[in-house]
Formats: C-alpha cells, structure tokens, sequence
C-alpha cells in the first residue's frame, strides 16, 4: 500500500487515482498509523515551500517522516513541492528543508533563461541517467508534466537522476538510496508517469 | 526547442459537455468522462473546464462533478467558472486540478490571485480575459461569459492582471468562439506583447495553421480551442479528437 502523506497542499486525488488505474492501493492520509504502516510513501504537493514546512511542522509529520525514512529506510517518491521539500532550502520564502538530500532549491536564474517565462509550465522531454530503477523501460527522452518556478541544485552530481532543460539545463529528478524526488508530475504524465509510478511500486 | 501546448477547453452543464457559438447557443457534445478518457488516450497536452453558466446562474461550480472528472485524467487540467472566493479555489485544488481560472470575480476582488498564489503558487492561478467588439467597434473586457461589457481595454487589463498575481492569461475572443474562422491574431500580439505570464489563445481555431499562427505571429504561449476537439469539422457531428503532431518552437 502506497500512503499518499497528506500536509494540506496540493493534488492528491490525481496521484490516487494513477495508482488505482495502475493496480496499486493508495490513500490519502495524515495519520501517523497508516502512514508508518504502508509499503511505500508518496510526498506530494503544490504550492508554497514555506507554507509546506509550516504544515510539516504543524502536524508532526516532519518529526514521523525523519524516523521512516532516514531511519527506517522507508521508500519515498517526492513530487513537485514535495520532492523540494526533500532539500537543505528553498528560495521560496527563505525556508529551511527537510535535509534529506545534498541539494538546494532555487528560483529559475532569469539570466539563463533568454527571455522565457516563469513558472516554467508544460510538456519536457528529460535526460535520465541509466540505471535507475524508477526509468526501467522508459525511452530514451520521455515527456513530463513540469508546473515550477524553483529548481533542485545539486552540490554532487551523483544524486542526480535526470535533467531537463528550460533556457539552462537543470537537475529535474533525483535518487539518493530510498529518497527519489521528480519536480515533473508524474500523475498529470500519461503513459510516462504511469510507468514511473509503476516503477517506484516495483521498487525494492 | 519547446513544445506548445494544445488544450481543449470543455464546458461543463448540467453534468455534461456542450459548445458554444460567440458564447451563446450551446450544443450538447458528450459525457464528460467518456471525453477525458479520450482525451488519455489521445495523450491531449493540457485540458480546461469551465462551469460556464455558473456565474450568470448566480450558483457555485459544480464541484463534485468537477472532481469526478479531474480524477480520470492524467493530464493537467484547470477549472473555471462561478469561482469568487479562495475557499472555492481551495475546493478546486483539492479536486484534482492542477489550476484555477477566474474571470467576473476579478473585476471585485484582485487580491484574490495573490491569495491563491501565496498558498498554491502563481503558476496555479489562471486569469481569464474574455474579449468582445462593443457596439461602437471597439474591443473591450466582458465579465459574467461575455454578457457584461466593462471598461476595461483587453491589454491594460492583462498588465493589471499580471501585477496582480496572475500566473497565466486565458485570452478569449468571443467574436470568434465557435466559428472556426482563426484566431484573433492582432489581439493575442497585442497583450503577448504587453505582459511577461503565459498567454494562452482562445476563440476561433479550426486547424493546425491557425495554431501555428497563434504561436509564431500572435506570440501566444499556449493555444486552446473547443469546437475542433469535440466536431468532426465546421457544422459537422461531434467527434471527439486531438492532433497528434506538435508544435515546437
């Protein structure tokens, strides 16, 4: 069972109902008990770093989420905002991260951009690095769902699992042990975003 | 290289889809999960529901029909229609949508796209501009589905709206809403031109030229119609359908 952790941001029927399509139990939960019970765990969200941490905070599942994750070895997919959470900080208010992975999250660099706008919104083709699990059988340039105006930016390269480019090339995914993070949406994705979530289930 | 998006626009009613003419006589096209689950298969880019009828109804969205259709597309999708406080924004996020589209409420309350923006980012947040000729030739602003004409100039409006917080602008003719007779492309230079956000082109699209003329003459960010994603062609049977070439740019 995968629990998809509840914080009060953002698109969470949508990642429900993927899994259902694809065979996999989900629900949409903040209690602690079905949390740490399920298999799996989906960090999803949309909106706002701070406001994000703040509910973390708030409810104590940042304090729940540390134990299964860091120590427990908890498989985690993070999406979006959910996988920036995973980050030291954001730009986005000036907020401090979960820590889980050596990475930071900024706003786009305009400078890099050559006149496109943020947010970057739409379809992206992205450069996946060979041998992570959560590609397995996808083409060489799958297309992604990206709704962002920050970014992950990675002290080391080798937690990068895939990049994508708008204006500059940037890190769009990321594996580090049971950690995984995808700032494109794999649930508004198509046959891609199926497969990855297919493949985050197959995941062991 | 980057790929534009093609979004349907689906209007929703009584439980199912219809299609306007210049925002006025409807046709029912179709069950809307049928539509989306189309749509899925089609790999469609990008959808839009509106509840149009729901402001001059002086009613809320329908949102529970609303959230049964969001939950069967694995596209993004936005919703729209009759949304006049950040509660009801909230109801739409939790539905599944990936965005909101406001519209009459804006002419009343601006501070609303900074509010739904602080919680759900400006990328969430879909400003909505329906244009029209008035009587005397000049195109300016409707509220209310194109029924209420205001003051507004359809290009300072879009300033407005993008100081405001919008994340991204829904530009509608409504001259040219189900006539198959191509964008306007003077009015998508014009407020491309004018504003940073997105704009996405809306009314008058029966073809791939007239995308590729939106994007490459008008400017637009992302192009968007109705009729010729739900009728075989101009005063023809519903069919409902998405090309599958793209355009890059």
């Amino acid at each position: 069972m995968f629990a998809i952790v509840n914080y009060g941001l953002g698109n969470l029927s949508s990642i429900r109902n993927m899994c259902r399509r694809i065979g996999v139990t989900a629900e949409i939960t903040s209690d602690p008990g079905l949390i740490a019970a399920a298999d799996k765990l989906i960090l999803p969200g949309v909106g706002h770093f701070r406001k994000g941490m703040e509910n973390l905070h708030a409810s104590g599942l940042k304090t729940l989420l540390d134990r299964l994750v860091l120590e427990e070895g908890r498989p985690i997919l993070g999406i979006c905002l959910g996988a920036q959470l995973m980050t030291r900080h954001s730009e986005e208010g000036d907020t401090t991260g979960l820590g889980w992975v050596d990475a930071d999250t900024i706003r786009f660099r305009e400078e890099g951009l050559a006149g496109l706008k943020v947010p970057h919104m739409g379809w992206g083709e992205i450069a996946v690095s060979a041998g992570n699990p959560l590609w397995a059988g996808l083409p060489a340039e799958p297309r992604f769902y990206f709704v962002h105006s920050y970014h992950f930016r990675f002290q080391q390269a080798a937690e990068v699992a895939a990049t994508a480019r708008y204006g500059y090339e940037f890190a769009c995914a990321f594996r580090k042990g049971n950690i995984f993070g995808t700032q494109f949406h794999p649930e508004k994705s198509h046959k891609y975003g199926m497969r990855v979530l297919e493949n985050f289930y197959n995941f062991s | 290289m980057r790929q534009v998006r093609i979004i349907p626009v689906l209007l929703l009613k009584d439980g199912g889809l219809y299609k306007t003419v210049r925002f006025g006589k409807d046709n029912y096209v179709g069950d809307p999960i049928n539509t989306v689950k189309i749509f899925n298969e089609k790999e469609a880019d990008e959808l839009v529901l509106l509840d149009y009828r729901a402001t001059a109804a002086k009613r809320p969205p329908d949102f529970k029909k609303a959230a049964e259709i969001a939950g069967e597309a694995f596209m993004p999708m936005a919703f729209g229609g009759g949304i006049s406080t950040l509660d009801q924004a909230k109801q739409v996020f939790d539905g599944g949508f990936e965005k909101v589209v406001l519209n009459s409420v804006l002419f009343q309350n601006l501070p609303i796209l900074e509010e739904i923006g602080n919680i759900y980012g400006a990328q969430a947040v879909v400003a909505s501009i329906d244009v029209k000729k008035s009587l005397l030739g000049k195109q300016k602003v409707y509220a209310v589905s194109g029924s209420k004409k205001t003051d507004r100039d359809p290009v300072a409006w879009a300033k407005t709206l993008e100081k405001a917080g919008a994340g991204e602008i829904f530009l509608n003719s409504v001259d040219r809403d189900g006539t198959w007779e191509g964008y306007d492309i003077p009015l998508i230079r014009a407020v491309s031109a004018a504003v940073k956000v997105p704009v996405i082109a809306c009314g008058g699209a029966g073809s791939m030229a007239d995308f590729e003329k939106a994007v490459r003459e008008g400017g637009a960010s992302a192009v968007a119609a109705g009729s010729m994603f739900v009728y075989q062609r101009k005063g023809m049977g519903v069919l409902v359908s998405f090309p599958a070439q793209k355009i890059k740019i």
